[in-house]
């Protein structure tokens, strides 16, 4: 790996980005605009909007960052780019990791717009630091991004791709915790919660909102998380073929 | 050889069978492309051009067979820098100007900057602050081929290059190659337009995923004795189906 070519790619995929204002706007802005509609939806029962809020801030980033980055990485696929990459002399992570650098970036400033207005304007409160949910909710754009990475492999279309979203994460979305709590569900679902990564990334972020600290459990969810992210940029390379037939 | 070049050639194929779903697409083709000077393959559209010069860059999976570029088989980590591809579809990124794309490539293969003008220059492409989906598809052709030249191949791969191009253009486009090949870039160029074959050193005519003849235009006229390279090549068709 090469660190001039992970640093070139990175600034190359935001200068597209920067090349398109009305997508910067839309992910910067629609998870805090949610937030904003979802504080207002439970305005009649308060505590509702502290004990989902808080787990929020966290999962918006992880669904924009999950779609952005596998349409993004799709075209690069199917436009012949990635093809002309794979015939030059880089390593197959430096372009995953170009792109985890970039839309890293972007999903920490998210996270960060997120969290400051559900923090800051929303009078969002959570048991824990508001801190650690911020950095929590940055590590979700990560997961959302490294799984985007991955799962574009699988998509030929852009409307292929965007299925994803229903297929690959509304069940996680809906076994992770935030709708029924896990110990509630049939005991297959649960078991099943175990295999799907959202639910440590959920976990870890239910726990400092409504617990107040991570716990032991809570830093294995960190870890998990993390080791999910690592597995995923590693799988997406090599779905990068440099010989196909 | 002409000027006693040390006689290895630039591309050597050995029985070289590529298979795509259930269909045999090349059948076994060998054949040497010589260093320096322009190597042309011509042939009608689907007969197998891109796949042979997928081979020759080595982004093809090969069923048997193989080839090898400057020494190496195709596709070898340490050809990367060495050779150029440009595919028949310009690949390029359409959201960013043509210098962010050169940039974006020549730091990617470890050209300096000043590279970046001075290949374009050599394709003459003066839009350079232009967001490449605005140029035309003839001008994003040339950013293509731009990016190609930066790592100052000793190998250019051309598929298609001129296609759909208008004739000032193409006459333009051939002067460049023919002075990249005077300074010592042996390049492969692949045209499905016979008149095309008159600015090409050596000629690999192909049909339906076999090669028909490895012939110089000169050489392809004498034993044909046909002076118009495209009734030389219907000429050659019909020999073959003679047999």
């Amino acid at each position: 790996m090469s660190p001039r070519i992970t640093i070139a790619t990175a600034t190359r995929v935001l200068t597209q980005l920067r090349r398109d204002p009305r997508t910067i706007a839309l992910l910067l802005v629609i998870p805090a605009a949610l937030l904003t509609l979802i504080k207002f939806v439970f305005d009649d029962s308060p505590g509702a909007f502290d004990r989902i809020g808080g787990p929020l801030v966290g999962l918006f980033p992880f669904i924009t960052m999950f779609l952005v980055t596998s349409i993004t990485m799709l075209r690069e696929r199917t436009t012949g780019t990635l093809e002309r990459l794979m015939t030059m002399p880089l390593a197959k992570l430096d372009i995953l990791a170009g792109y985890g650098l970039a839309f890293g970036l972007v999903g920490t400033l998210q996270a960060l717009i997120t969290s400051g207005v559900a923090f800051g304007l929303l009078d969002l409160e959570v048991a824990g630091s508001t801190a650690v949910v911020i950095l929590l909710a940055i590590g979700n754009a990560l997961l959302g991004m490294s799984l985007g990475l991955f799962v574009s492999a699988f998509a030929q279309t852009e409307f292929q791709a965007i299925q994803f979203m229903p297929a690959f994460v509304f069940p996680q979305l809906l076994l992770c915790g935030l709708f029924v709590a896990r110990d509630q569900m049939a005991a297959a679902l649960e078991a099943v919660s175990y295999a799907l990564p959202l639910t440590y990334a959920y976990d870890a972020l239910d726990r400092v909102t409504s617990d107040g600290s991570l716990g032991g459990r809570g830093t294995l969810d960190v870890l998990v998380t993390c080791g999910v992210i690592l597995l995923a940029l590693a799988l997406g390379a090599a779905t990068l073929r440099r010989r196909t037939a | 050889m002409l000027h006693g070049v040390s006689a290895e050639p630039a591309v050597a194929a050995e029985s070289l069978t590529v298979v795509r779903g259930d269909t045999e697409v090349l059948h076994g083709l060998s054949f040497a492309v010589p260093r320096g000077g322009i190597t042309g393959l011509l042939g009608p559209s689907g007969c197998g051009k891109t796949t042979l010069m997928r081979c020759v860059v080595g982004v093809q999976v090969i069923e048997s067979g193989g080839v090898d570029v400057l020494g190496a088989p195709a596709g070898a980590a340490e050809l990367r820098a060495r050779v150029g591809y440009v595919t028949q579809a310009p690949s390029v990124y359409g959201d960013i100007t043509v210098g962010e794309n050169l940039r974006y490539f020549a730091r990617v293969l470890g050209a300096d900057g000043a590279r970046v003008s001075e290949v374009i220059n050599t394709v003459a492409l003066h839009e350079h602050d232009r967001v490449a989906n605005k140029l035309s598809g003839g001008q994003r052709s040339r950013i293509s081929l731009a990016t190609a030249l930066l790592a100052e191949p000793d190998l250019l791969v051309l598929d298609e290059p001129t296609v759909g191009l208008d004739p000032v253009l193409r006459v333009e486009l051939w002067n460049t190659f023919t002075s990249l090949a005077e300074a010592g870039t042996t390049l492969l160029v692949s045209s499905h337009v016979m008149d095309e074959a008159e600015r090409c050193d050596s000629l690999l005519l192909m049909r339906d995923g076999d090669l028909l003849a490895t012939e110089t235009p000169d050489g392809l006229r004498s034993r044909t004795g046909e002076q118009d390279l495209e009734a030389a090549f219907l000429a050659l068709i019909k020999e073959r189906e003679a047999v």
